[in-house]
């Protein structure tokens, strides 16, 4: 494949199938959505092609820019929590045995082996009002309380009696179901990047002085930079258009952009505004992933501070 | 750190390693049993082939690794077990390991900033710490920007800047091209003079060590074979792994028996009876440098001299002198590395299969053991 032109038949033969499968499955759907996002609806089932951004004016109405805000809000906890969360694993994957590593890295993946919708169902059953926590947690008061009988300080004088945690369906258990799923694209490139940071810039580090918080903030962040940015990027763009998670695990107020176009879809049948709410989502993603661009061409020049 | 570097010598030695283990995974002896002292202001080295155990012993000194046992005693304080950030030592890495984050300024400024020093002091010593490496302009140069051996200056100054008591230095020449190490060999012996640390390198490039260090400790398979200065070392070696490990020697099996206060009898095969200073008996070698062996086309009188016939093999030659190889009739050539010392090729010239005697004084004779 060194000079294509000489075996062009070969080549055609081996890009023209992949060529069709992209133009017949994502730019033909995509562009009628593209379309349709500068329509109208005009009946139950019929839309008309006006050209016109009446579909985007509304779509950044307050309401709606409300949900787009609160959706990057909740992106931006996932992806800081998950940061928090995954550099040490990732730091204790690094420094452990090679025989080791294999084994630690295998559970960081091992959950994608699990449907995304059945571990969400888990983790319902994990955190609703009579779930494990609330269960565990409702078992070790009564117990507590119990123990403290014996002294005459029984009957929920000091503890108890137990109120179920609401875990469930609120925004919290949203952040923390997609931290759940997001954690191991953030754990994969922070591994990558730290792995192949050289063990002696930390040597160094400590041999001049500097404590291991010193070095781990002033060495092993700046050198793991790329690690960092490609993280947060894979894990803050699809945690901004995630829809079952919220769906499932959120309450009323929990709904994120994805579920609102959802919507438009499916109950208001409305698809030429959920083809406007999809586009802004879109140019959201393309810009995130315009600012990681030029962040990592200044990291190439070494012009990072 | 402490201005320890400038006082004056003292008989106490800067560090003391004594009785130091260590043993990895359990059973992987790096380094056994090793005492060494290395005296205050000395440049000393630590030489030995790869997996010798030496770049184990340097990272105990710097705190990267924990002795098995023993103690490693750093200017009169047992260090064994303090981190590498709390030791008044610094190292010059094998990578070099300068921060590709930083300029050479920040790359320097960095273990002041870690001990607190004022912004002042520390651009003054940053500055001066660039001059002695003579890279006084280029404090604003990112480390990607320059060339191995400028990278190589960065780490010597960042080390020197905190004026430690000890510098290690962990190969440092190994990654320069032919030229420049030889450059950096003069300008690192300067360097010691010049500030007065001691300066402790490990190195498995014997002419590296014979020729910057004034002590060396030649080690193998965890063990110190021998610790001498470069002249002793090649002149006097302790035993057959120093005396092969640095420079070329021959060397012809024997049997040793004593002969008196001082002086053995060594039989050996082709040689006879010789008898010479020594201590060893039993299994010996007889061990004779290149350089110490003459050749002549009659039997020599002199009776202080060992002599044998040999056969000219392979000649190369090398300009100021011949290799050569003399058959003498065992299982190892004898090799002389003839000087030539006048301009008449005819007589400089060496033939296969010419038959010469071949001789050396009993003088530069070796009984080596081991």
């Amino acid at each position: 494949m060194e000079n294509w032109k000489r075996s062009a038949q070969a080549f055609f033969a081996a890009f023209t199938p992949p060529t069709f499968w992209l133009v017949a499955f994502f730019i033909v759907p995509l562009s009628l959505i593209w379309l349709y996002s500068f329509s109208m609806k005009t009946g139950v089932t019929d839309i008309t092609l006006n050209w016109n951004l009446h579909q985007y004016a509304r779509a950044l109405e307050p309401l709606y820019l409300g949900i787009f805000w609160k959706s990057i809000l909740m992106a931006a906890a996932t992806t800081a929590i998950c940061l928090v969360v995954a550099f040490p694993v990732a730091i204790a994957i690094v420094f452990s045995k090679p025989t080791m590593r294999m084994w630690l890295l295998l559970l960081v993946i091992l959950p994608f082996w699990t449907n995304l919708l059945i571990r969400t169902y888990a983790l319902i059953a994990v955190l609703r009002t009579n779930g494990f926590i609330n269960g565990g947690l409702g078992w070790l008061v009564e117990k507590g309380d119990w123990l403290l009988s014996l002294v005459g300080l029984g009957d929920n004088t000091i503890i108890g009696p137990f109120e179920p945690l609401s875990l469930l369906y609120n925004n919290t258990a949203v952040v923390f179901g997609l931290v759940y799923v997001s954690l191991p694209f953030m754990v994969l490139p922070l591994y990558a990047a730290l792995d192949r940071l050289d063990r002696s810039y930390l040597e160094a580090s400590l041999d001049l002085g500097a404590g291991h918080f010193r070095t781990f903030f002033s060495i092993v962040v700046p050198l793991a930079l790329p690690g960092i940015a490609s993280g947060i990027v894979i894990t803050f763009i699809p945690a901004m258009g995630s829809y079952l998670t919220p769906d499932l695990l959120g309450g009323t107020d929990s709904q994120m952009i994805a579920n609102v176009i959802a919507d438009q879809f499916k109950q208001a049948n409305n698809w030429p505004f959920g083809a406007a709410l999809s586009f802004l989502l879109m140019y959201a993603t393309f810009f995130a992933l315009a600012v990681r661009a030029v962040l990592m061409r200044k990291e190439g020049r070494g012009d990072v501070k | 750190m402490s201005d320890t570097a400038t006082a004056p010598a003292t008989g106490e030695p800067i560090i003391r390693i004594e009785n130091v283990s260590k043993i990895f995974g359990g059973t992987v002896k790096a380094v056994d049993e090793v005492n060494l002292e290395v005296q205050r202001g000395e440049f000393f080295a630590l030489l030995g082939p790869s997996g010798c155990g030496k770049t184990t012993l340097l990272r105990m000194l710097a705190g990267f690794e924990v002795p098995t046992h023993g103690q490693v005693i750093i200017d009169g304080h047992d260090m064994s077990t303090v981190a590498p950030n709390k030791r008044p030592i610094n190292m010059v890495f094998q990578s070099y390991a300068v921060f590709p984050h930083m300029s050479v300024e920040q790359n320097v400024a960095y273990g002041l900033k870690m001990d607190r020093c004022p912004a002042k002091e520390i651009r003054e010593r940053v500055a001066e710490a660039l001059d002695l490496v003579k890279l006084g302009s280029l404090g604003k140069r990112m480390p990607d920007e320059m060339s191995g051996g400028q990278r190589q200056r960065v780490a010597l100054a960042r080390a020197l800047v905190k004026r430690p008591s000890v510098l290690l230095l962990d190969e440092p020449l190994s990654a320069l091209d032919a030229k420049l190490r030889e450059a950096m060999q003069l300008e690192l012996v300067r360097l010691q003079k010049t500030v007065g640390i001691t300066f402790v390198i490990v190195t498995h490039d014997q002419s590296e060590a014979l020729s910057m260090a004034d002590r060396i400790a030649v080690m193998n398979a965890g063990t110190v074979q021998q610790v001498a200065a470069p002249t002793t070392l090649y002149e006097a070696p302790a035993n057959r792994f120093v005396a092969d490990f640095i420079g070329k020697i021959n060397m012809i099996e024997g049997d040793a028996m004593k002969a008196g206060e001082g002086e053995v009898t060594v039989t050996a095969p082709g040689i006879g009876e010789v008898t010479l200073a020594g201590s060893e008996t039993g299994k010996v070698a007889l061990a004779v440098r290149p350089e110490k062996i003459f050749v002549a086309d009659n039997e020599p009188a002199d009776p202080n001299v060992i002599k044998v016939k040999g056969k000219v093999g392979e000649v190369a030659y090398f300009g100021s002198y011949s290799n050569v190889f003399f058959d003498i009739g065992l299982a190892q050539p004898l090799q002389a590395d003839i000087s030539n010392v006048t301009t008449d090729v005819e007589e400089i010239t060496f033939t296969a299969g010419e038959e010469y005697w071949v001789y050396w004084r009993k003088a530069d004779t070796l009984v080596l053991s081991g």
